[in-house]
């Protein structure tokens, strides 16, 4: 089909302002499925996606769409992450695309991720249209809204689409608005191949599947393609297209077609996303902009509870690693968890989804070290090494200095709660960089963070600090300078490799108070007393003791009860075997995530 | 040489539910003779264990002086039928306050009892009043002297210490009492609160708020433990104590694994291997004897931790000839790691052939005994 009939799109929006149900609408409407074959959600076909009602990797469907004016149009709606952990997967996937459809919550309004999904669009130049969504709510202010907007955004939103994706009002004018508003593709189709990876998964039929937009030129099975960042070069054994949940092999692809390639690639990281593919013998000359490879931001020890699964873990995260080339991880051993691996993420978000992703689907049952921040650290001798693991942290005498990296963060907030929020931000070392309302009582924050204060439990106190109502975005914008210590924790006097943390110096004192009281909480009670300290530099800075069990037993046992009684002893045993032993002491698997919920009460 | 057996009888009938038991035993006189029907039912329908010689005979409840003695009597013709029952038999049979009438004693004694456990429980009126018991502390003080004078010449006091709202002083005022009354033995049992009675529904609404923390039950027993010990009432269990040669014979075959055969609502039976139970629900006497909650063949493991963890209940412990002789290996090639770990942390003494808990080791005992599970 020629590129006039074909409408590159995504849809964009805040997290819970309907995405998902108008893509699902969208499929639907345009006819390519029965209602029997449709999944609840079609894009989401990941159980856990659709449990947390997130978008985790990107995902592209086709579907042909007659308009009104009789002309058949091929629709290629590439889905996008919802999350900040994934921004630059948005991006690679808005690149893919020659418009987008804005979703907003008409009763909600402009939130934190509307305005960086938007920029993030602009930026990748696409043309956006908005589309006012939930207008079935009682609470929904579609005129404000679009006013809200108008103001805020720039873009024209007085006519925009006013829709329930829920109940199927409006869908319609929605198709009608992509064929008129989203801009058909400018590919020259003569051109050398020049087709940008915007994602890519691992099938174990298929091996590893390439999904592409191609921007000029062709491709078509037995093409030798080159991958241009890593240059590798490959033959093509199959080009096809999304239907909704499956792959349609074709003929080729052309300028302006999203579709996939299969090679008889074997590595994933040998098809970035953002990468650009060429014909290997008639190459373009210069790579698509913008492709960088993607950096981990956070970091954890992930250790097999039951030390002899070790091997079990290494290979759920292979498997893992295929479909998910932002997962990275290396063996490391620590004294008191034993042998595990060092895994880098995208995100907090990123982190948990792996973490249970290995518990559901490969039923392991994990011991996860506290996540933290990579720091730079300048040794006296000239050298700069990047610390994932506090335990790594050179001898402070040998440390030049060190640096932290910060985010720029965008907190949209409701007046009401503003006070809560700056107080929030400063308590966390915030810069304020920017405060502008939005509407009389609607303010967009703009803050400068350290990651390190934000990737545990910033989400949350946000969240509970506004009564639900703030929202929140960010991006990694440069590293900085700081004071910083190693915070050590020493139970019964033995040192715990895995509880280290790195902290901003002035709140040592407070943080190691409040681990040693959130351990001793922890840990139950032992046949003897257990002292827990906390301690930077070997010098202690904060202690508790777990008191001995003064007392434990049954006073009676006679005939009847032995059954039962022998259930109590097992019962007991049982809540051993689930605990870590670290000299003498045994202790349960949470305690080594106390670091997360310093912050929780108070 | 056929072996001897130890028999257990339960009469699950109370004058009315304490607060704190969770014991097989209903208030009031429903059933009262179908269930003894039932009872002498299961006594005369055994196979298994028929013309043993019975060792000790306990009648346990429940309260089993708040049914009519001709009915204990007649369930101990019954048995006479089935065991060899001689003068060495030690015959037991628990006892409430305010529920033996003068005349009873005699029955009793006809009938062959010659050990009576009353459950005192405290000497403090409050006390008593709060566990939702039916006597004051005159009453036991006017049942023990029914006994005396009925002849009685082996009674057994029961106690339980670390009772809400109790202080150390009013524990140990309670326990003068009882050993001012001169019984040959003494059980002070540390309260349990224990699931589906009353004291936990209390417990649970937040309305117990006075009851002894760890500490300070920690400090009554060590009292008790003294006062009992300077009273010539020697500790031979965690919670049992006896003037000499007057030791409970009964339970002292629980703890060594000796075999048993329990009969009534709810009664435990250990024959050979086997352990099953009956049935904790009255359809029991629909079919006595042939409805049961439990019935297995326990595991060589199993045998040796439970050999384990009984037999360290006792003062004395376990003995490493007795537990070679019971499973042909001996004590140290299965446990080993575990003796020796108690050991070397001071829970554990072990002079000669013996192992045994100090008093330490015996107020922790429950995390210390569930390393013996296999």
């Amino acid at each position: 089909m020629d590129q006039q009939h074909i409408r590159n799109f995504s849809i964009i929006a805040h997290i819970d302002h309907g995405k998902s149900t108008l893509a699902d609408r969208v499929i639907e409407a345009t006819g390519l499925l029965t209602e029997r074959e449709m999944q609840e959600q079609i894009l989401d076909n990941m159980e856990l996606e659709r449990e947390r009602g997130i978008t985790i990797k990107s995902q592209a469907v086709r579907t042909v769409y007659k308009a009104k004016n009789n002309e058949e149009y091929i629709f290629n709606m590439i889905d996008t992450p919802g999350h900040v952990d994934f921004t630059y997967e948005v991006s690679r996937s808005l690149k893919a695309c020659d418009g987008a459809v804005l979703v907003v919550d008409a009763s909600q309004g402009i939130e934190a991720q509307t305005l960086a999904n938007v920029y993030l669009a602009l930026d990748n130049d696409l043309d956006v249209f908005p589309v006012l969504n939930k207008i079935d709510l009682p609470s929904a202010d579609p005129d404000r809204v679009a006013e809200e907007i108008e103001d805020v955004i720039g873009i024209e939103a007085m006519d925009a689409p006013r829709i329930s994706a829920k109940q199927g009002i409006g869908i319609e004018d929605v198709l009608e608005e992509i064929v008129h508003k989203i801009p058909a593709p400018k590919g020259d189709p003569d051109k050398p191949l020049k087709a940008l990876i915007f994602d890519s998964l691992y099938d174990s039929y298929k091996g590893i599947i390439v999904f592409i937009r191609v921007m000029d030129g062709t491709v078509k099975k037995g093409d030798r393609v080159r991958f241009m960042a890593t240059g590798k070069s490959d033959l093509v054994v199959e080009v096809g297209y999304f239907g909704a949940g499956q792959f349609i092999p074709c003929d080729e692809l052309s300028a302006g077609a999203v579709g996939y390639i299969c090679a008889s690639i074997k590595d994933l990281k040998e098809t970035r996303v953002g990468d650009t593919v060429t014909n290997d013998l008639d190459p373009c000359d210069e790579a698509l902009p913008g492709y960088r490879k993607v950096n981990s931001m956070v970091y954890c020890g992930i250790y097999p509870a039951d030390a002899a699964k070790y091997t079990d873990l290494r290979e759920a995260l292979e498997k893992l690693q295929l479909n998910d080339a932002s997962l990275v991880y290396e063996p490391e051993t620590s004294a008191a968890l034993g042998f595990g691996f060092r895994c880098g993420f995208l995100g907090l978000l990123h982190l948990d989804i792996i973490e249970e992703r290995l518990e559901r689907e490969y039923d392991l049952d994990l011991v996860t070290t506290a996540p933290g921040v990579v720091y730079k650290v300048y040794k006296n001798d000239g050298t700069v090494i990047d610390i994932t693991n506090p335990a790594n942290l050179p001898d402070p005498t040998e440390i030049e200095h060190m640096e932290e990296p910060f985010v720029a963060a965008e907190i949209m907030v409701n007046t009401e709660f503003l006070g809560a929020i700056i107080k929030l931000c400063q308590e966390r070392r915030g810069i304020q960089t920017g405060m502008d309302y939005i509407e009389t009582t609607r303010v967009l924050l703009k803050y400068d963070l350290p990651l390190n204060e934000i990737i545990y439990d910033f989400f949350d106190a946000l969240k509970s600090r506004s009564k639900g109502y703030a929202s929140f975005d960010y991006e990694l914008k440069e590293y900085v300078p700081s004071s910083l210590v190693k915070l050590d924790i020493l139970i019964n006097r033995e040192y715990v490799d895995a509880l280290s943390f790195i902290v901003f110096k002035d709140s040592a004192y407070e943080r190691g108070r409040k681990m040693c009281e959130k351990l001793k909480a922890e840990i139950p009670r032992h046949l003897f007393e257990i002292p827990i300290q906390a301690a930077v530099g070997g010098k202690v800075i904060a202690r508790e003791t777990v008191k001995a069990v003064r007392k434990d037993v049954l006073a009676k046992c006679y005939g009847g009860d032995i059954s039962r009684k022998k259930k109590l002893l097992e019962k007991q045993k049982e809540g051993k075997k689930k605990m870590r032993q670290i000299g003498s002491v045994e202790v349960p698997k949470e305690a080594f995530l106390s670091v997360l919920k310093l912050d929780s009460e108070d | 040489m056929e072996r001897n057996i130890s028999v257990y009888v339960h009469i699950p009938f109370c004058v009315k539910k304490c607060r704190y038991c969770d014991f097989p035993s209903f208030a009031g006189a429903d059933n009262i003779d179908s269930y003894f029907t039932a009872l002498t039912d299961e006594i005369r329908k055994e196979r298994d264990t028929r013309g043993r010689t019975a060792d000790t005979v306990y009648i346990g409840g429940g309260t089993p002086s708040c049914v009519p003695p001709l009915l204990i009597e007649a369930v101990l013709d019954e048995l006479r039928k089935t065991y060899v029952i001689n003068d060495d038999t030690e015959i037991s049979m628990e006892m409430n306050p305010g529920t033996c009438a003068e005349t009873s004693p005699e029955v009793y004694r006809r009938a062959g009892i010659n050990r009576i456990s009353l459950g005192c429980q405290s000497f403090n009126d409050k006390s008593l009043k709060r566990l939702g018991r039916i006597h004051s502390a005159d009453d036991i003080i006017k049942t023990y002297d029914i006994l005396r004078n009925g002849g009685f010449e082996n009674i057994n006091l029961d106690l339980i210490s670390s009772l809400p709202g109790e202080g150390l002083r009013d524990t140990e005022r309670s326990l003068r009492k009882a050993i001012g009354l001169q019984p040959e033995h003494i059980s002070v049992y540390s309260l349990i609160i224990e699931e589906g009675t009353e004291f936990h529904r209390l417990l649970a609404a937040g309305e117990m708020k006075d009851l002894p923390d760890e500490e300070e039950q920690a400090e009554t027993d060590l009292l008790i433990r003294t006062i009992l010990s300077e009273e010539k009432y020697k500790r031979y269990e965690i919670s049992n104590y006896a003037r000499e040669g007057r030791e409970c014979r009964h339970n002292i075959c629980y703890w060594k694994r000796k075999e048993y055969r329990g009969f009534g609502l709810a009664a435990a039976s250990l024959v050979g291997n086997r352990r099953f139970t009956n049935t904790r629900d009255m359809v029991y006497i629909n079919d006595p004897g042939g409805i049961l909650s439990e019935d297995r063949i326990l595991s060589r493991d199993e045998e040796m931790a439970e050999f384990m963890f009984l037999g360290l209940r006792q003062t004395e412990g376990v003995s490493a000839s007795d537990f070679s002789r019971s499973f042909g290996s001996a004590i140290e090639e299965v446990y080993g790691g575990q003796l020796e770990d108690q050991m070397k942390k001071g829970f554990m003494e072990h002079p000669g052939e013996r192992y045994f808990y100090n008093d330490r080791g015996l107020e922790v005992s429950n995390i210390l005994m569930s390393e013996f599970l296999l």
